[in-house]
């Protein structure tokens, strides 16, 4: 279980603006292993974001290595190695839930008949079967953030990022959404990457919790979670949990000192 | 559910309006209206009805005097009656194959209109696609559309027609250029508005399926256009019959409702022009709702409709 899927080695990433160079990335060693779930939790300008585009090619580093599945990011992209979400559903309006999920299969080629057990298979994953002919706006906010995780499964990546997926939904539905996010990664062993604000949601949901801090954005902290795989959601009641929740805490105070 | 019931409300609200006295206030300002024509046209009319009767030494009475001033053959400003009379006759009492029917002239109007308007709805599209896709469209294209339209389309007409003559080429194909050139700049600025809609992050989920730039137009950003579109293309229908009517001005012209306009005012035939002026404006009306029921039925069909 311990092949390592994404390997960061110093990566860096500026952007050019009209103030100047602003240093999004510095020095960004990590190893995500196989079946890993990573959050990468700080505050506002820490990079945690533009680090998990850059896994998803959607940005470019300027400096470092970055490899996913052992190919450069964009290759890895070719060959469909992860499904991203965001953290807002982005479901067309005019087509159904199935039409939505189906969209990227659609766009990659895949047949119909393919795209027709594929979509019925990653409805029932999220608990959604029997309202793919529904559409968009007949679904609460957090219908469709799990039919936009259901898009993102449909084509079988093996890397699952999500950029603050629940951060938009009260704070019931985002329980029952994490929880429902163990089940789904218990039951696929994808590899997540997981971007929060959230210190909750960071240790509830982990197996490795990244903390980082902003100018420049970097990692200050990589804690490995010592819960047990199962998790009900009482678990955030243990000493445990609690002691874990006060690291990460401590991570991020440490990560602000510098300004 | 809830957004089923509201418009559900709203569908009957519009009765009830109505019933409830939605109506009353529309027939007022229409009533209005004509009582303010009627009394233009008393006041417009007055001076030619006082000549008449000073010249043949007659005394006329009130009554007679405004009978008068409203039953003039070529008054200055034409009484509603006289319009309606003038309509009804030029609609229902000729052939409509006649030179008189305004109806064959309107339909003459319509066609070029029609025709102009896909034109410029074509040009303005594809204009817009190639702005939103390339960098040197989108800073070189933009100031010559506008400047396009900044020039008196009166001093541009009359030289398309001239010159498509001078190519043998009448009747309808160079009037619906004119049309085109009014037509096309609402869908241009409209379409490239509208193909910009998508938010950043619809253009990354594209990104990351690979998407090709075909399909990132054909499934992304024409869909997200629907709604700019048809707003501009009511704008561009009016326009281009605007531009049409403006093409059949120019000397020459003996068909369509320019050239109705025009006959009459060469004649005094102020009936005439008027009766093609609300044929037009009705034209006008007619095109810009049948678009906004096109737009209804296909945003509802997409799920796009507020």
């Amino acid at each position: 279980m311990s092949q390592p899927v994404i390997r960061a080695n110093a990566v860096g990433l500026t952007f050019q603006t009209a103030d100047g160079p602003v240093h999004a990335l510095k020095d960004v060693d990590l190893t995500i292993n196989k079946g890993d779930f990573v959050s990468f939790i700080g505050p506002s300008g820490c990079g945690k974001t533009t680090f998990l585009r850059a896994i998803a090619a959607l940005e470019t580093p300027t400096s470092g290595q970055l490899t996913v599945n052992g190919m450069d990011p964009d290759a890895a992209r070719r060959a469909r190695a992860y499904g991203y979400v965001f953290q807002a559903p982005g479901l067309y309006p005019w087509r159904t839930i199935a039409g939505n999920i189906s969209l990227p299969l659609e766009i990659m080629g895949f047949s119909r008949a393919d795209r027709a057990e594929r979509v019925a298979r990653v409805l029932d994953l999220v608990d959604l079967a029997g309202f793919g002919g529904k559409f968009p706006w007949q679904l609460s906010g957090g219908m469709q953030q799990r039919a936009s995780i259901a898009r993102a499964l449909a084509f079988d990546a093996d890397i699952l990022l999500m950029d603050e997926p629940f951060g938009a939904l009260d704070e019931i539905v985002r329980d029952r959404l994490n929880q429902a996010l163990l089940e789904l990664w218990a039951k696929t062993g994808k590899t997540i990457g997981f971007v929060t604000h959230s210190i909750p949601e960071a240790v509830y949901l982990s197996t490795r919790i990244v903390v980082m801090s902003p100018r420049p954005g970097r990692i200050t902290r990589v804690i490995d979670s010592p819960l047990p795989a199962s998790r009900p959601l009482d678990i955030r009641d243990t000493p445990e949990f609690i002691a874990l929740a006060h690291e990460v805490r401590e991570g991020l105070r440490e990560g602000h000192s510098y300004d | 559910m809830t957004d089923m019931a509201i418009g559900g409300m709203r569908g009957g609200g519009m009765l009830r309006r109505a019933a409830s006295g939605g109506v009353l206030p529309i027939l007022t300002v229409l009533l209005v209206i004509v009582m303010v024509w009627y009394v233009a046209a008393v006041g417009m009319n007055a001076q030619w009805v006082r000549d008449q009767a000073a010249r043949s030494g007659a005394v006329l009475e009130t009554g007679e005097f405004v009978r008068q001033t409203l039953t003039l053959d070529r008054p200055v400003l034409p009484a509603p009656h006289q319009v309606a009379a003038g309509l009804w006759d030029g609609i229902a009492g000729q052939k409509i194959t006649s030179k008189r029917s305004l109806v064959w002239h309107g339909w003459v109007t319509l066609s070029a209109t029609l025709a102009g308007f896909g034109i410029g709805t074509l040009a303005g599209i594809l204009l817009a696609v190639g702005i939103v896709h390339n960098r040197a469209m989108d800073q070189s294209l933009m100031p010559w559309a506008v400047a396009s339209q900044t020039v008196p389309i009166l001093a541009i007409a009359p030289m398309v027609i001239v010159v498509f003559a001078s190519a043998g080429i009448t009747g309808l194909l160079p009037k619906a250029i004119i049309a085109a050139w009014l037509s096309f700049f609402p869908v241009l600025v409209g379409m490239v508005k509208g193909l910009r809609t998508p938010e950043a992050m619809q253009m990354d989920l594209m990104r990351s399926w690979s998407a090709s730039p075909a399909q990132r137009f054909w499934r992304l950003r024409l869909p997200s256009s629907m709604p700019y579109l048809f707003a501009s293309l009511k704008v561009a229908i009016a326009a281009a019959l605007v531009g049409t009517i403006v093409g059949e001005l120019p000397a020459g012209a003996s068909s369509g409702l320019g050239a109705r306009l025009l006959s009459g005012s060469y004649y005094g035939q102020t009936v005439q022009i008027w009766s093609a002026l609300f044929t037009a404006a009705a034209l006008a009306g007619g095109l810009v709702l049948l678009i906004g029921l096109l737009e209804r039925l296909t945003l509802r069909r997409m799920g796009l409709a507020r």
